[in-house]
C-alpha cells in the first residue's frame, strides 16, 4: 500500500460538479503525474463540503488548507507553491467579509463555528467511492456491534432511548417506528429508505448520498436486524444520477466486503438492498404514496390506517425512514443514546441539516444542533443577507412549510417551535428572502407548486388549491378584494382538515403563514393596488421625475408602446422640456427604466 | 387495438427490456425508464407495446407515464433546456432567465423549436442552489445566470 503525505480533496458534489471540479481532479492528476508526484499526494473527490456559495472547494490536507471558487488553471499554483513549495496560495483561500482577512482553516470560518456534523460527518472527508475510507472513519462498526453484541430489542431500545425523529419532515420518533413494524410477524418484512427529496430548495439527502452512502447502507441493515427484514428499498429520484452511481457502488461493495448479502460479518444475519426509481412526482415523498410506486403504480397515498408497520410494501410489514434519518443512526450505535439526547432541546434531539438558500450570502449545506436560533443561522453561518439589503422572511419546510419573518429570529428552531410558529421543519429546506421578495407572490409561487404536484385524488387538495391558487392570482394582479382575503383564510383551514395526505394537509401553509405574518402587505395589494417589493407587474407604475428629466427622449423612443410623451414644463436648469409616461397605455415593461442615464424614472 | 407502426429492431428493443424484466407488470415503471432513455419519449405505440409485453391494461400504462413528470410522450429537441424553479432559484430572478430563453427562442414553455434544436422545460430543483439561478441544456449546468447570458450560450449550440 501506498503511504501518501498529502491528501487533496476536491468537492465532486453536483453545486461544484457544476463550476467544473472534475476538470481540477484531472489537472491535479495530471500535474501530479508531471512532477512524479503520484505516490505521494492522493488526489480525491469527495462528497459536498456544504460552503456550495464558495465553490469549487478544494482542501489539502494534512495543513487543512481550504480552498475557495478554484479554477481549473488555478491547480498549477497550488501544485507548483503549496504543494512543492509549502506556501499557501493566498488569493485562493477565503476572505472573511468583514476583516477582509484570509482564513485558511475552514474551522476557524464563521460558516463552519456553529455547526454540529453528525450526519454530514464524513461528506468531504471521504471518498465516497472507496468503502475502505469508510471503514477507516468507523463505517461499518455499528452494525458489527449490533449484530455481534445486542439483540435487536436492545437496537430498538437504544433508538427509542435516543430521541432521534424522522428527519424528512414530520418528525415521528425513529425507535417507536422501529418497535411498531418489529411486532408485527410476517414471512418477509422490508426496510424501506425514502430518498425521494421533492422539496424545492432542499438538497441535504442528495449530498449525504453523493458523499456517504455507506452510511445509509450500514443503518439499513442495522434497522432490517432490529426489526426482523432481509429485505431493503431505497426509492430514489431518477433526478440524482450521481448519488444513483455512488449508492451503487456502496451496494456492490458492501456485499464484496461481506457486509451485506448473506451471512453478514459470519453472524447468519442476511440482508441486501435493492433501488427503486422514482419518476417525479412530489407526493411519493409520503409513505404510502411512495411504497404504491414501488409496487409499479401510479404514486397515490392512501389513508392511514393501515400504517406501513402493518401493511406496506406487497402488503408486507414495512419500515420507511428517511435518508437523514438512516444517516444518523450508525453513529447513534457506537456513541449511545446518551451522547445524542445531549444534544439538541428537551423534545427535539440531535442536530438538524439545512440548505440554506435564497438572498443569503453563504449559500449551502450546513448542519446545527437543535434549538440554535434563526438569527444565528442567518446571520452568523448565513453570514447576512446578500449586498446589505434587509431580512424579509426566511421559509422553512418548503411547499409544506411557512415563512417566519423578523418576530422569529429569536426563536430557538425545533419541530415543535417550528409548528408554533405556523411553518414546519420540513426535509430541512431553509430559504431567506429580503424586501424584494413579494408575499403574496411567493404564496402563489408554492400553491402552483402543489397544484402541479397534487396527485388528483382527494378533492380538498385537487380542486381547493386550485382555488386558493386562483385567488391569489386575483390578489397579485390588483383585483382582489377584502372577502377573497377572508376567502383564502376559509379555504385554506378547511383544506388542512379535509385533506386525505400529508401534502393536502400542509399545502395551505404557505398561504395561512404569510396571511398571519405579512397582513399588511396583502392589504396593500388589495386596497392601495401596489406591491412594496416591486414583483407584481400589473401593480407597478413607472413615473418620470420632471425635476431630474433632462427631457433627452431616449426613453420615448425606447418604448414599444409609445406610452412617453413630452411635457410642457420645463425644469430650473434644464433646456428641454420634461418626458412624461402614459400610465393606461404603459405595459410596464421597464425598458425606459433601464435606458434612463439621470435616474429619472422610478417604479413605484 | 392499434396498429403499431414501430419499426422491427425498435420493437425488438422493447420486447427485450421488458424481457429483461421478466415481463413483471410491478417493474413498469423501470420499464418505462429504459424505454424512454433509449428513445427520448413514450409515444402511444410504444406504450401499447410496453402494455402487450407486461400484460397490462394499456389504460394503466398510460395512467403511470401521464402521472409522472418524467415521463413524455412529446419529443424532446435535441438539447433539452431545463430550467430551475426551485424556491432558491426563484428568489434570485429564475422567472427572468425563463422569460430570456423563450424571447430568444420564441417557443413557449414545453415546446420544441421548428428545427428541433432546443426545447424548453421547468425542474423543481436541480440541488446546485449555491449557483442559482441556474439552467441545464442536455447534462450541462449553468449557473448564476442572467437574462443577458442567454443569447451567448444558445449560440454554444448553433
Amino acid at each position: 500500500m501506498t503511504n501518501y503525505n498529502t491528501h487533496i480533496l476536491i468537492c465532486g458534489g453536483t453545486g461544484c460538479k457544476s463550476s467544473n471540479s472534475e476538470q481540477i481532479v484531472e489537472n491535479f492528476k495530471s500535474l501530479l503525474a508531471q512532477h512524479n508526484m503520484q505516490d505521494e499526494v492522493q488526489v480525491i473527490k469527495t462528497g459536498c463540503f456544504g460552503f456550495c456559495e464558495q465553490g469549487p472547494i478544494v482542501k489539502v490536507m494534512p495543513d487543512n488548507t481550504f480552498y475557495t471558487q478554484v479554477k481549473p488553471e488555478d491547480v498549477q499554483r497550488i501544485v507548483e507553491e503549496h504543494i512543492i513549495k509549502g506556501r499557501k496560495v493566498t488569493e485562493l483561500l477565503y476572505t472573511n467579509p468583514e476583516t477582509q482577512k484570509h482564513v485558511s482553516d475552514s474551522k476557524h470560518m464563521e460558516f463552519y463555528k456553529k455547526q454540529v456534523r453528525i450526519a454530514l460527518r464524513n461528506c468531504g472527508f471521504i471518498d465516497p467511492e472507496n468503502i475502505e475510507e469508510s471503514i477507516a472513519r468507523g463505517g461499518y462498526e455499528a452494525l458489527g456491534k449490533c449484530l455481534t453484541e445486542m439483540t435487536p430489542e436492545e437496537v430498538i431500545a437504544v433508538m427509542k432511548a435516543s430521541g432521534l425523529r424522522g428527519r424528512g419532515g414530520a418528525g415521528f420518533p425513529t425507535g417507536l417506528k422501529w418497535e411498531l413494524c418489529a411486532k408485527n410477524k410476517a414471512d418477509q418484512k422490508y426496510v424501506i429508505c425514502n430518498a425521494d427529496e421533492g422539496d424545492p430548495g432542499a438538497f441535504m439527502d442528495r449530498s449525504i448520498l453523493e458523499g456517504d452512502p455507506n452510511s445509509i447502507v450500514e443503518a439499513m441493515a442495522i434497522c432490517g436486524y432490529a426489526i426482523g427484514a432481509t429485505k431493503g428499498l431505497v426509492y430514489i429520484r431518477a433526478e440524482y444520477p450521481l448519488a444513483i452511481d455512488r449508492l451503487k457502488i456502496a451496494i456492490n461493495q458492501a456485499r464484496e466486503y461481506g457486509m451485506l448479502g448473506e451471512d453478514i460479518m459470519g453472524t447468519g444475519f442476511n440482508f441486501d438492498i435493492e433501488l427503486r426509481y422514482g419518476a417525479g412526482a412530489f407526493v411519493c415523498g409520503e409513505e404510502t404514496a411512495l411504497i404504491h410506486s414501488m409496487e409499479g403504480k401510479r404514486g397515490e397515498p392512501t389513508l392511514k390506517p393501515p400504517f406501513p408497520a402493518v401493511s406496506g410494501y406487497m402488503g408486507k410489514p414495512s419500515n420507511v425512514n428517511n435518508v437523514e434519518t438512516f444517516a444518523n443512526v450508525p453513529v447513534i450505535i457506537t456513541k449511545g443514546a446518551e451522547w445524542f439526547s445531549s444534544i439538541g432541546t428537551e423534545k427535539s434531539k440531535g442536530t438538524k441539516v439545512f440548505a440554506l438558500a435564497g438572498q443569503i450570502n453563504n449559500v449551502g449545506l450546513i448542519e446545527v444542533p437543535m434549538g440554535i436560533t434563526l438569527r444565528e443561522i442567518i446571520y452568523e453561518i448565513g453570514g447576512g443577507i446578500k449586498g446589505g439589503r434587509q431580512f424579509k422572511a426566511v421559509q422553512t419546510g418548503g411547499p409544506s412549510g411557512g415563512c417566519l419573518t423578523t418576530r422569529h429570529l429569536d426563536t430557538p428552531i425545533d419541530y415543535d417551535s417550528l409548528v408554533a410558529a405556523g411553518s414546519m421543519m420540513g426535509s430541512g429546506g431553509m430559504v431567506v428572502m429580503d424586501e424584494t421578495s413579494c408575499m403574496p407572490a411567493i404564496a402563489k409561487f408554492y400553491l402552483e407548486f402543489t397544484c402541479e404536484e397534487s396527485c388528483g385524488k382527494c378533492t380538498p387538495c385537487r380542486i381547493g388549491n386550485k382555488r386558493l391558487c386562483e385567488i391569489l392570482d386575483k390578489i397579485t394582479r390588483g383585483e382582489g378584494t377584502m372577502d377573497d382575503l377572508q376567502q383564502l383564510r376559509n379555504l385554506a383551514s378547511v383544506i388542512k382538515d379535509t385533506a386525505l395526505c400529508g401534502l393536502g394537509q400542509t399545502s395551505p401553509n404557505p398561504v395561512l403563514s404569510t396571511l398571519d405574518n405579512f397582513w399588511d402587505e396583502y392589504v396593500e395589494h388589495v386596497k392601495d393596488k401596489k406591491c412594496r417589493a416591486g414583483v407584481c407587474k400589473k401593480l407597478l407604475s413607472y413615473v418620470i421625475d420632471p425635476e431630474k428629466c433632462i427631457g433627452c427622449g431616449k426613453c420615448a423612443k425606447g418604448c414599444p408602446t409609445d406610452s412617453i410623451t413630452r411635457t410642457d414644463y420645463i425644469a430650473p436648469g434644464h433646456k428641454l422640456a420634461s418626458m412624461v409616461i402614459n400610465s393606461e397605455k404603459c405595459i410596464k415593461c421597464g425598458a425606459c427604466l433601464s435606458g434612463c442615464k439621470f435616474g429619472a424614472i422610478s417604479v413605484q | 387495438m392499434a396498429t403499431i407502426k414501430l419499426s422491427e429492431d425498435k420493437i425488438k428493443i422493447i420486447k427485450e427490456i421488458c424481457a429483461s424484466f421478466n415481463n413483471n407488470s410491478g417493474e413498469i415503471i423501470n420499464v418505462l425508464h429504459q424505454v424512454q432513455g433509449k428513445f427520448g419519449y413514450l409515444p402511444a405505440e410504444v406504450q401499447e407495446l410496453v402494455a402487450h409485453e407486461l400484460q397490462m391494461p394499456v389504460a394503466k400504462v398510460y395512467g403511470i407515464v401521464s402521472f409522472y413528470s418524467f415521463f413524455t410522450m412529446l419529443p424532446k429537441g435535441e438539447h433539452p433546456i431545463n430550467i430551475c424553479l426551485g424556491t432558491a432559484c426563484y428568489v434570485r430572478g429564475a422567472e427572468k432567465v425563463i422569460n430570456a430563453f423563450l424571447e430568444n427562442l420564441k417557443i413557449k414553455i414545453g415546446e420544441t423549436t421548428p428545427d428541433g434544436k432546443f426545447s424548453v422545460n421547468c425542474l423543481r430543483c436541480v440541488g446546485a442552489c449555491g449557483l442559482a439561478p441556474v439552467a441545464m441544456i442536455g447534462d450541462k449546468v449553468y449557473g448564476r445566470l442572467t437574462p443577458d447570458q442567454i443569447p451567448a450560450i444558445l449560440a454554444e449550440y448553433n
